[in-house]
Parts: structure tokens; sequence; C-alpha cells
């Protein structure tokens, strides 16, 4: 940690100040040296960004392409990270897989935090009974562990990408509203809502024009832990093989089954996918954090 | 106190009623016939009486209304019917596994705690220090690190440390004895699990204590506590900490609840017999009365432990309870 970090309460209102008046790049770069360990956590999501767009360009192998005579090799030139008990190259499934990652995490996450955004400020806006009913409803699909829900919703629809999607997105979308909702209620009390109503504003115009942009703090840190969430969810479900589903490459998959029935003779098949995995969340925990301390200036010391 | 907590134990009533209604209504949901599609699949007699017998034990021959009533009532006798796949009562399946998972649950609470209360409060103490940077890190490892991979790590660990040492690999026994009978042979097969959930547990509560204690500590009594002379382990152990630890215990209870869903992962990498192990094969097996009895099961433990947790709380914390 740089010693800017543990600044006074006064400097931070002098650095606020001229934000606004700053270029992206200039942010940015303040960011990077405030930051370094969110600047690593987000250097290792746009490594996972771009081997999941890139797949087709960077895997050296097709993630499908089975090599009989080269089962479960160990890594070498040929093969950067061995193969798998199929003589499938791992490489070529790691890159695939973050493809896979990727879509499961950022839908879920926009899905999800998009509706527990609509119902979260919208029940905070209305409240009364709407408030009520809405929050005894959130009570009720909050007592659901994550998995457990995922789990229940995939014993109805089947698996699969979508399925798995839809089983990750339904249990987030509570967890947003909660916490819109929270930040909205101190907004609305706010003179410029009243004044906004008293200029005969619409609830449309109200909610989208002075609320939002003033949860949009949260939103963000929120959703950014969701991407993370939903790929650790992902990669647990396929891991027990009721998730995504073969041939498709998905980190998850990867290690069910002949990772750990390999694990001792060939155990780069066990620890690459999982690193994959965990090196991923990591890098979006981390800058999920840093931009936490740089949204929220009251957890600016912590 | 005893108004706060009948007042509490009322909001648990409609949690519970709805949380019912909706496991009723998704399992209801599945399209098609589950008895149907069971029998389809099994590949046995299929025919119109098979089905009709199928839904009789089932309950399904009733009408909706008829069946909830049913079901909640089947609730409160702890009384799921039979599961769909093996024909035992479901609650004897659930019964004959609860133990196992319980013990790796409580163990990894211990665990989690006796790590991650003193690195957290160290973490905060020191903040910004080397310390602190090293804890948060593996903090969020922790958080990122899914566990059944953790779990295959360990396998991994423990074939080559024995392999080394003894010359053959030594696995933990995979047949359960209870705890009472031979503690040893228990002890070696929870021990694994209970250290798997508990890293990711003691993350999550590594960062509360570390947030907490940095939020107590600029209080005005520390202060105060700290310009009287008192010795810093004073000011630390009976004032700042035990003002912090609020929040954490309410961070534990829950968590303790959201074990199960780290269990239904980690009971399948070490091959336990358990109650995620058991969710993971009725979802397999469409085994719908089993699968319900396990949702239920899991919000009834997770609504107990938030109920538990909050009249702890009163009880720590006099401003809740006269508020």
């Amino acid at each position: 940690m740089s010693p800017s970090d543990t600044t006074l309460p006064i400097s931070a209102i002098d650095d606020d100040a001229p934000e606004t008046r700053r270029s992206i790049l200039e942010r940015s770069l303040l960011f990077c040296r405030r930051q370094p360990l969110g600047t690593f956590g987000l250097a290792l999501c746009i490594v996972m960004l771009i081997a999941g767009l890139g797949a087709e360009w960077l895997a050296p192998y097709s993630p499908t392409a089975n090599d009989f005579s080269a089962m479960t090799e160990p890594p070498s030139w040929a093969h950067l990270l061995g193969t798998d008990q199929f003589g499938r190259d791992l490489l070529s499934r790691i890159i695939y897989g973050a493809r896979t990652a990727l879509i499961v995490g950022f839908s879920c996450a926009i899905v999800g935090g998009f509706v527990g955004l609509v119902l979260g400020v919208g029940s905070a806006y209305f409240g009364g009974r709407i408030d009520a009913w809405l929050q005894r409803v959130f009570d009720v699909l909050m007592a659901f562990p994550l998995i457990i829900m995922a789990l229940a919703v995939v014993a109805i629809f089947g698996t699969g990408v979508q399925n798995v999607i839809v089983a990750i997105t339904v249990p987030l979308v509570p967890r947003c509203a909660r916490v819109v909702r929270s930040s909205a209620l101190s907004i609305r009390e706010v003179p410029y809502v009243d004044a906004a109503r008293a200029c005969g504003f619409g609830h449309v115009r109200i909610i989208m024009r002075h609320m939002v942009p003033n949860v949009m703090a949260p939103f963000l840190i929120l959703i950014t832990a969701f991407v993370g969430q939903a790929i650790l969810a992902e990669a647990s479900l396929s891991y027990l093989g009721l998730g995504v589903q073969e041939p498709v490459a998905a980190w998850g998959l990867m290690l069910q089954g002949g990772a750990e029935e390999y694990a001792s003779t060939a155990p780069w098949i066990a620890v690459f996918p999982g690193l994959a995995i965990a090196l991923t969340v990591f890098g979006i925990s981390l800058y999920g954090d840093a931009l936490r301390d740089v949204l929220d200036p009251k957890m600016r010391d912590r | 106190m005893y108004r706060y907590i009948i007042n509490r134990l009322v909001l648990v009533i409609p949690t519970l009623v709805g949380a019912a209604a909706l496991v009723f209504a998704l399992m209801r949901l599945i399209p098609g016939d589950i008895c149907v599609v069971r029998l389809a699949s099994g590949g046995g007699t299929f025919n119109a009486h098979a089905v009709a017998v199928c839904h009789a034990e089932v309950g399904l021959d009733q009408s909706v209304p008829v069946q909830f009533v049913n079901f909640v009532i089947g609730l409160f006798r702890f009384d799921f019917g039979p599961s769909m796949w093996s024909g035992k009562p479901v609650s004897e399946e659930i019964l004959a596994r609860l133990p196992i998972s319980l013990e790796v649950a409580l163990l990894a609470t211990v665990i989690a705690v006796l790590i991650a209360i003193p690195l957290g409060t160290i973490s905060a103490l020191k903040q910004n220090s080397w310390t602190d940077v090293v804890v948060r890190t593996v903090a969020i490892a922790g958080i990122a690190t899914p566990s059944f991979w953790l779990g295959i790590l360990v396998i991994l660990a423990i074939l080559d440390i024995t392999q080394a040492i003894s010359g053959t690999p030594w696995m933990p026994p995979i047949d359960y004895v209870s705890l009472w009978d031979d503690p040893i042979r228990n002890l070696s097969i929870v021990i694994c699990p209970a250290v798997t959930v508990g890293y990711r547990y003691s993350a999550v509560t590594m960062r509360m204590t570390r947030s907490a204690m940095l939020e107590v500590l600029r209080e005005d009594y520390i202060r105060t506590a700290r310009a009287k002379g008192l010795i810093e382990k004073l000011v630390v152990n009976r004032h700042a900490l035990k003002n912090a630890l609020l929040p954490v215990v309410t961070l534990i209870g829950i968590e303790f609840a959201f074990l199960i869903g780290g269990l239904v992962v980690t009971e399948q990498v070490f091959n336990l017999n358990g109650i995620g192990r058991l969710f993971v094969l009725a979802v397999q097996n469409q085994d719908y009365t089993l699968t319900q009895a396990l949702v239920m099961l899991t919000v009834v433990v997770f609504v107990l432990c938030n109920l538990i947790v909050d009249v702890l709380y009163a009880w720590l914390d006099p401003r809740i309870r006269y508020a």
C-alpha cells in the first residue's frame, strides 16, 4: 500500500473536488496508483476477458479434439499445460472455459443485478404496501442459500448453459434488491426528490433520473461481486455434473470425474482448471474491493 | 427481552410458510408428469395402473390444496413420504446422513473462528502494514478458491506426503464411524473436509472482524481508554474486541447456515455420505420428494440460525433490546 492510501479526510476532499473534470485516462492512472492490488486484480480480469473473447485465435488446439496418441501427457512444449485423459489440450480447454465462465458470470450478474435494481429502487420509491410485500418475498427468497436455490432450479429445468444462467440469476435478484433498496430509502427523503415530484415529473422519470444514479455506487460494487459469485457457482454446479455439460469446455467440468481419478498420476489435470477459477475470482474480488474503496467514501480508510 | 424474542418468533412464521409454498410450487413446476417421467426413464412396466400407483405413493392423486396441507403437516411431523428413488422414508434417509454433515459443519466453524478472529484483529491493529496486506490477500484468496478444487489439492497433498513418509499412499477411511465409537478414525475422516470448508468460512469472518475492529478503534471510548493510560492489551481485548465481535457473531451464525451449501460440493470431493451428497443424488435421480424435503430442511436451518443470532445479539447488545 502506498502512503497516499492513508489520506486524511481533508486531502480526500481535495482529491475529490476536481475529479469530475479529470479525463478518463487521468482517473484510470490515479486508480492504478492508489489501488495497486485492485489494478493487479483488474489485470487478471482483463487477461481472462481476452482469453474468453479471442478463444478461436489464442487456443493452440480445438478444445474438443481428442488425440489418443497423447493422453494424460505432462506439460511440454507441444501441450503447455499437458493433456487430459482423452488427449485434449488443457490450455485450449482452459481458454475456451474462460468464455463459458465469462458468459455465465456476466449474464447472471447483469440480468440479476438489473432486475434487482428495478425491484429495489421501485420498492423504496413506492413504499407502503408494495414495499412491505416485496420485503416479505425477499425474506423468503433469501432463506435459500445460493447453491441450494440453483440446484433446485436445475432440478426443474435441467442442465445446460442457459438453465445454469437462470439457476444462478434467480437467487442473485433478492440479494441485489436488498442492498439497492436500503440505499435508495435514504435518497427518497432527500429534498431534490420532493422538488422533482413538486415539478410534476412522472414516477419513471424521478426513478431513472434522480434515484437510480444515486444508488449506482453500491450497485456497481455488488455487480462486480456477483460476477465472481456466479463464476464460482457455475463451476460448482458443473463440477457436480449438474451444470454445463460435455463437450462444452468449462472449468468446473474439467475438474469432474477424471481430475480426481488421475489426481496422483496426472496432477496437472486437477491443478490448472482450478487455478483458472481461483485466479479469475481472486482478480474480480481484488478489483471489487478497490472499487468499493474508491466509490464509497465511508469505506475509504478500511 | 421476552417481548423481543416473541416478536422475533412471530416474524419467522411468514418466512417459513412462504418458503414452504415456494418449494411446493417449484416441485410442481416440473414439466410433465413426474411419475410418467420416472417410469419411462426407469424402463419398467409402463401403464396407467403403474402411474396411478405412483401418484398415490407421492400423494399426487389429491387436489393441489390438499397436497399443500399434507406437505405442511408432514413438515411438522418430519414425515415427507417415501423417497421416489430408494423407496425408503425420506426422513430416514436424512437422519442417517445428518450426523456426519453436522460434525463437519461444527468443526469447520471452530476452525474458522479460531483462525479468523485473531488474524482479523491483528490485521486491523496493524492496518496497511505487511501483515495486513498478507492477511487480506489470504482472506480474498479464501473467497476466490472453489472448495472442491481445494479439496482435490488437499487429497493430493495427503497422498504425496504419506507416500514420502511411509512409502505407501494413505487415504482417510471412507466408512463413517461415530465420534464415540472410534474418535481417531472419526476425526481422520472429518478433519480434511472441515479444513476445506473452514478456510472459506474463516476468510469471510476474517474480513468482517477486520472491518468491524477498524470501525470500533476509531470510537471515542477507545481514545479515552488509551488516554487514561490503559495498557494496549486491555484496550484491545476489553474495549475494542468486545464491541467489534457483535457483527462478527451475526456473520458466524448466518454463514453456518450457508455451510450446507458448501457441504454439497465438499462432500462430493471427499466421498462423504452426508446431507450434501444426498442432495446431489436427489437432484441427479430426479427424486422430487427428497429434493423438496432437503431444500426445506436447509431453509429451516437458515431461519433458525438467524433467529438464534438475533436473540443472541439482543442479549449481548442492550441497545437492540430496548429500541
